[in-house]
């Protein structure tokens, strides 16, 4: 086997690319999880956020504006989830199932006319100074600036979970809604923020991926990346930070299987190409086998429909 | 906002009324989305709902297409809705649908071009196996390591594509496919095809093996200690432990039941509608199976009617498709809303909703002595 | 600060909902600077009240004045503006967040850190109130979950706070510590209503006493100056005879308890440490202590839902520790949980279904895996009869049921599979004083027809009435079994609180 081929510290950079839209889509989960609302519609979130950022920037030729427009994408299909489960009280498992089957459906059909289109490339920021130091620059400096936003976004979490009032607030109506409500707080309305949160999050995730990433438009083309995010977010025991490093060697290992196919090594394709789901299955299992002695992480009401009795 | 009380007593009405409501209210949202791509909603409706079934030129064609692809609906979608009462989440059931295929045609390409009457049978079996296999992976790490069955099991599906791949190209393909992928045709191999019972009705034996599962499920649902022992858990986890309930006999079950049906639809599929194995086996019945399953309110009975309906939808949908021209992704569209509006009419089944306008905070009650 | 004059005046309150009026023209006068009492049973319409007063609840119509005011709170947040706390019976904590924060969010106004964590540690000092501000909630006692909630209500400056039976969950030690915190408070100018159905309570610290009974104020008065017995007749309206113990003669022995223990995996569960128990035939045994001390976790063990870590049960000389939930019950081993809906029952299954949770095998419901209603149905209806269930009939779900009368069926439907030992979990929170009678009647029936009982509670007087023996189950551990007519009130608080010998 010869690695040679492979650039080490582009491999590092590409990595973060990889990684980016999985980052995004599962930072915006942990919040609505925090606030005990599991929305497994991120798979359709993502995919449709980045068909209207797709279809926004080839109208438009602005990157910028279909950034704006995939996040409001996730968003709007995020208000659909809340609608149905905060005010209909629905299953939050099979709304967020609907949610992903609907969401393909709707990309589906808006994206006809876009396949084998190419996007108008969006710049990378070289940071001055920094961008030229040797290895790290490439692999640090040298990024776009979704990039820099989604590690903002893993500070930004952490601050509100660790020092605001909001933050702790989000927490108390995720660990007891009871408990929340009868303090006075409005359970149905911060939900429903975070709701829409975690779709905007998505839905730039989603983004990223058709404009950069890829970056043209094909059905389907999410491939499971929604379900990983969830996937990371219990690995990541609701941390941001684990989040950070989670979503990082996830994208490692999605870009390994990538390189290796390409250099065209004896392992088998579809070998290769599962790898990132069992690896997924794998993390799940491990981290569950180990929850098991402390469960303290989860947030307790999550998943549980608040009925405001 | 919304005031909302638990009902005192169940009501029949409501429960059979509210999918049917939600059809209604999909069929008006429906109709704004093809108004919204230029076509006409009444046209468009028509032939989806009522063409395939009624109209000269096109029913000769859609009736048998209709119960050919209600068939799989039903019989994977039986299995979920056991799975979903006790609130364990079996989403893979599209792998589980392709690993059904793939063992059973492994089964029947490794026996070709022997003529035994054993031959089918056998391969049903390996359709079920096969199944109870993929569904089982999810099932013991549930109860192994408590690990999340959900992206499990869905997770396993995008595995199971690339075996299907795999196969498809490699080790099941047709030697004498001029290189092209894709296995030989197993249709087209009497020991081992599904051939149409009666001709020109769609139905095969698959058909027959639905309609069986439904009276059996229901009788088993209403009846049996399993049926009852499933229930409990889903409405009080609490309960079932006490009643004496095994969970983890009850995981093995639904997983398994669901795997099972899963797999020998993609049997019975392999062997008569699709005839080989390629790439692009799988359709999507295995998600689809999931608005069935709720559509049905869990419910073998009502299973079989959403079944129906969703194939309706389907069939409805490509004729909308070569009409108008309607895109097949609308109809997914359609699907996803129907299963939207379900979900939200569900409220109305077990709560007593009011409006009270002119506060913010919802009454509490109940708590209240 | 005066002394006189009222500060919260209620002028015909009423709150009806559809199966009960609540609240019927209710009034009520509270004075500055006094703890004052509302009285009721369960049911009475206290609850109701007090949720009116706070804002969670909209009275259908009445007024109230808050010092000659019109209050009309649109929600408890506008209540707290408005110089209304209040500290509620099942604590309204986040198990998994610090207490700082716990506290952090009851406020309306968000402080700076430190400036909030000073007014804490100055609130606590000035009452009493030790706390510690790091811990998590999850692994404190009552007592201390309940000075976070008086902390949070103190330092919104409150003028009145309601107390939601303060004490249901503390030992005596936490009782009289709560106390001294009251006093405190009052002699501060505080108005203090002080909800309760506990007499003797009331007694020691209030001045004045508001009884209700069925919705409506029955009797103003000062309950210092009136007779327990007086009090109790009018919270109770008519008299009920009380159940007569009858002399029983202990028989063999039916149930062994060795050495057992459980280790929860749950953080925040309770570990129950060697416990050692023998239980004969036709003998009642009393488990008293305050809730969160293993109650549930006992009862659970005995059943069969938990795996005991270590120890071995024997039942009539039979090693049953490795049996399951159903090999205990077709033994005789028969058990009724506290928490009624969901797990003695299930709420949206009706009656006739729920008899198959407990009753399937003993009872013969089923054959090969096969369940027969009409059998079912048939057991539902006789226990429907035999305790006298106030229901619409078999098919009722059981969330229709009012919660005594579900609880006479949940019991009745172990009582009727005739169980050799029964073991029961608070068999009368809840339920107003007739079924509560009725139930205890039919618990001292079974003792006589030979049966060994457990009867867990945390109503100390419930346990004197019916129980040959007591135990106290403290922090997982139990004490030594004690005749039950040999105790005297100072030695129960002892053995309840936490002074094991």
């Amino acid at each position: 086997m010869d690695f040679s081929d492979i650039n080490f510290s582009l491999l590092i950079a590409s990595l973060i690319v990889a990684a980016t839209p999985i980052l995004l889509a599962a930072l915006g989960e942990l919040v609505a999880e925090k606030s005990g609302v599991l929305n497994l519609g991120v798979e359709g979130m993502m995919i449709f956020g980045a068909i209207s950022g797709f279809i926004i920037t080839i109208e438009t030729k602005n990157p910028w504006l279909g950034f704006l427009c995939s996040s409001i994408g996730g968003m709007l299909l995020a208000s659909i989830f809340a609608v149905v489960t905060q005010i209909f009280r629905a299953n939050q498992v099979a709304s967020g199932l609907a949610l992903t089957l609907f969401g393909l459906g709707l990309s589906a059909l808006l994206g006809q006319s876009y396949t084998g289109i190419k996007p108008v490339a969006f710049p990378d920021m070289h940071i001055p100074i920094l961008a030229d130091i040797p290895v790290i620059g490439i692999i640090l400096f040298q990024h776009d600036f979704i990039v820099y936003f989604s590690i903002f976004v893993v500070f930004l979490i952490y601050y509100l979970f660790r020092n605001s009032h909001f933050g702790l607030i989000i927490k108390a109506v995720g660990e007891n809604h009871d408990s929340a409500h009868a303090l006075g707080y409005n359970v149905i309305l911060i939900r429903f923020f975070t709701i829409l949160l975690g779709g905007a999050l998505a839905g730039l995730g989603g983004g990223y991926l058709s404009l950069v990433r890829v970056p043209q438009w094909t059905e389907g083309m999410t491939a499971g990346a929604g379900w990983i995010a969830l996937a990371l977010v219990v690995f990541a025991s609701w941390q941001p930070f684990r989040l950070l490093i989670g979503a990082y060697i996830f994208g490692g290992i999605t870009l390994l299987q990538l390189n290796l196919q390409a250099l065209g090594l004896e392992i088998n394709v579809a070998l290769l190409s599962m790898s990132p789901y069992l690896v997924t299955i794998g993390v799940l299992v491990f981290m569950s086998a180990r929850r098991n002695k402390n469960s303290l992480e989860a947030p307790k009401s999550l998943g549980k429909t608040f009925f405001g009795l | 906002m919304l005031k909302i009380e638990p009902r005192k007593n169940r009501s029949n009405f409501l429960e059979v009324s509210a999918p049917v409501i939600a059809v209604i209210l999909t069929m008006i949202f429906g109709g704004f989305l093809f108004l919204s791509m230029g076509k006409n909603p009444f046209e468009a409706i028509k032939l989806i709902f009522w063409d395939p079934i009624m109209s000269p030129t096109f029913s000769e064609y859609s009736r048998p297409q209709l119960v050919i692809k209600a068939a799989p609906l039903i019989l994977i979608a039986l299995g979920l809705s056991f799975g979903f009462r006790a609130n364990i989440w079996n989403i893979g059931a599209e792998g589980q649908y392709i690993m059904g295929a793939l063992f059973s045609g492994s089964i029947g390409l490794a026996l070709y071009p022997l003529d035994a009457w054993f031959i089918f049978p056998l391969m049903i079996l390996g359709g079920i196996i096969g199944g109870i296999f993929w569904a089982m992976i999810p099932a013991i790490l549930k109860i192994k390591f408590n690990t999340n069955e959900i992206l499990v099991s869905l997770m396993l599906v995008y595995v199971a594509e690339q075996i299907l791949a795999l196969a498809s190209v490699g080790f099941l393909r047709n030697p004498e496919g001029l290189g092209f992928p894709g296995s030989r045709d197993l249709s087209k191999y009497p020991s081992a095809s599904n051939p149409e019972l009666i001709a020109n009705s769609g139905i095969h034996v698959g058909v027959i093996c639905s309609f069986i599962a439904v009276v059996f499920l229901t009788y088993f649902l209403t009846y049996h200690r399993l049926g009852f022992q499933i229930k409990l858990i889903g409405q009080a986890p609490k309960a079932a432990k006490f009643s004496g309930v095994n969970v983890n006999y009850i995981i093995i079950f639904c997983l398994g039941l669901s795997g099972g049906l899963a797999g020998i639809a993609g049997m019975f599929e392999l062997t008569g509608p699709a005839g080989l194995i390629n790439i692009d086996f799988n359709v999507g019945y295995g998600f689809t199976a999931i608005i069935v399953a709720f559509l049905g309110r869990l419910h073998p009975i009502g299973i079989l009617f959403a079944g129906l309906l969703m194939s309706l939808t389907y069939v409805g949908g490509e004729l909308a498709q070569f009409m108008l021209s309607i895109p097949a992704a609308a109809i997914q569209v359609f699907q996803g809303m129907l299963l939207f509006f379900l979900l939200s009419t569900d409220l109305l089944v077990s709560y007593k909703v009011s409006f009270n306008l002119g506060t913010n905070n919802s009454n509490p009650k109940s708590k209240s002595e | 600060m005066s002394d006189k004059g009222t500060i919260l005046k209620i002028k015909d309150i009423s709150k009806e909902y559809p199966s009960v009026k609540a609240n019927d023209s209710v009034s009520l006068d509270l004075e500055y600077g006094k703890i004052q009492a509302l009285l009721g049973e369960n049911g009475a319409g206290k609850s109701t009240l007090v949720k009116i007063i706070y804002g969670l609840v909209k009275p259908d119509s009445g007024r109230m004045y808050l010092n000659d005011m019109e209050y009309r709170p649109k929600g408890p947040q506008d209540a707290r503006s408005k110089g209304v706390g209040m500290v509620f019976q099942h604590f309204s904590l986040f198990d998994a967040l610090s207490v700082f924060e716990n506290i952090a969010l009851g406020l309306d106004n968000i402080l700076e850190k430190k400036e909030l964590k000073k007014q804490i540690i100055d609130v606590s000092s000035e009452y009493g109130l030790s706390i510690s501000l790091d811990k998590i909630v999850g692994n404190l006692s009552a007592g201390e979950r309940q000075r976070i909630e008086i902390i949070r209500c103190l330092l919104l400056n409150p003028k009145i706070m309601i107390m939601d039976e303060p004490t249901s969950v503390l030992t005596p030690g936490e009782v009289s510590d709560l106390f001294l915190v009251l006093q405190k408070l009052s002699k501060s100018g505080m108005s203090i209503l002080y909800i309760s159905h506990k007499l003797e309570e009331i007694r020691t610290i209030c001045t004045k006493a508001t009884i209700m009974r069925r919705g409506r104020v029955v009797k103003n008065c000062d309950p210092q100056k009136i007779s327990a017995t007086k009090i109790a007749e009018e919270m109770v309206g008519t008299s009920f005879s009380s159940p007569k113990k009858s002399k029983i003669r202990k028989g063999k022995e039916c149930l062994q308890i060795n050495n057992l223990s459980f280790q929860p995996s749950d953080p925040f569960g309770i570990p129950i440490k060697n416990l050692n128990l023998k239980l004969h035939h036709g003998e009642i045994i009393g488990i008293g202590g305050v809730a969160g001390n293993g109650q549930e976790e006992f009862l659970s063990l005995l059943s069969g839902e938990l795996k005991p870590s270590n120890g071995s049960l024997f039942f009539n000389d039979e090693d049953i520790t490795k049996y399951n939930v159903v090999e205990r019950r077709n033994k005789g081993l028969l058990s009724a949980p506290e928490e009624r809906l969901g797990h003695a029952a299930v709420p949206a299954m009706s009656l006739t279904e729920n008899c198959l949770i407990t009753a399937e095998h003993r009872m013969k419901l089923s054959k090969r895996g096969l369940i027969d209603y009409r059998i079912s149905k048939n057991l539902s209806d006789r226990i429907i009869k035999k305790l006298d269930v106030r229901t619409g009939g078999s098919d009722a779900l059981a969330r229709s049921l009012s919660g005594g009368n579900l609880q006479k069926f949940v019991i009745g439907r172990e009582l009727i599979q005739n169980p050799k030992i029964f073991i029961v979990n608070q068999p009368t929170w809840g339920v107003d004083a007739a079924a509560a009678s009725s139930i205890r009647q039919q618990i001292l029936d079974l003792a006589k027809e030979g049966a060994g009982i457990i009867v867990i509670s945390q109503d100390l007087d419930e346990l004197l009435e019916i129980s040959d023996v007591f135990c106290a189950l403290v922090g997982g551990q139990l004490s030594s079994p004690e005749m039950t007519n040999e105790l005297n009130p100072s030695r129960l608080g002892m053995l309840i609180s936490n002074s094991i010998e």
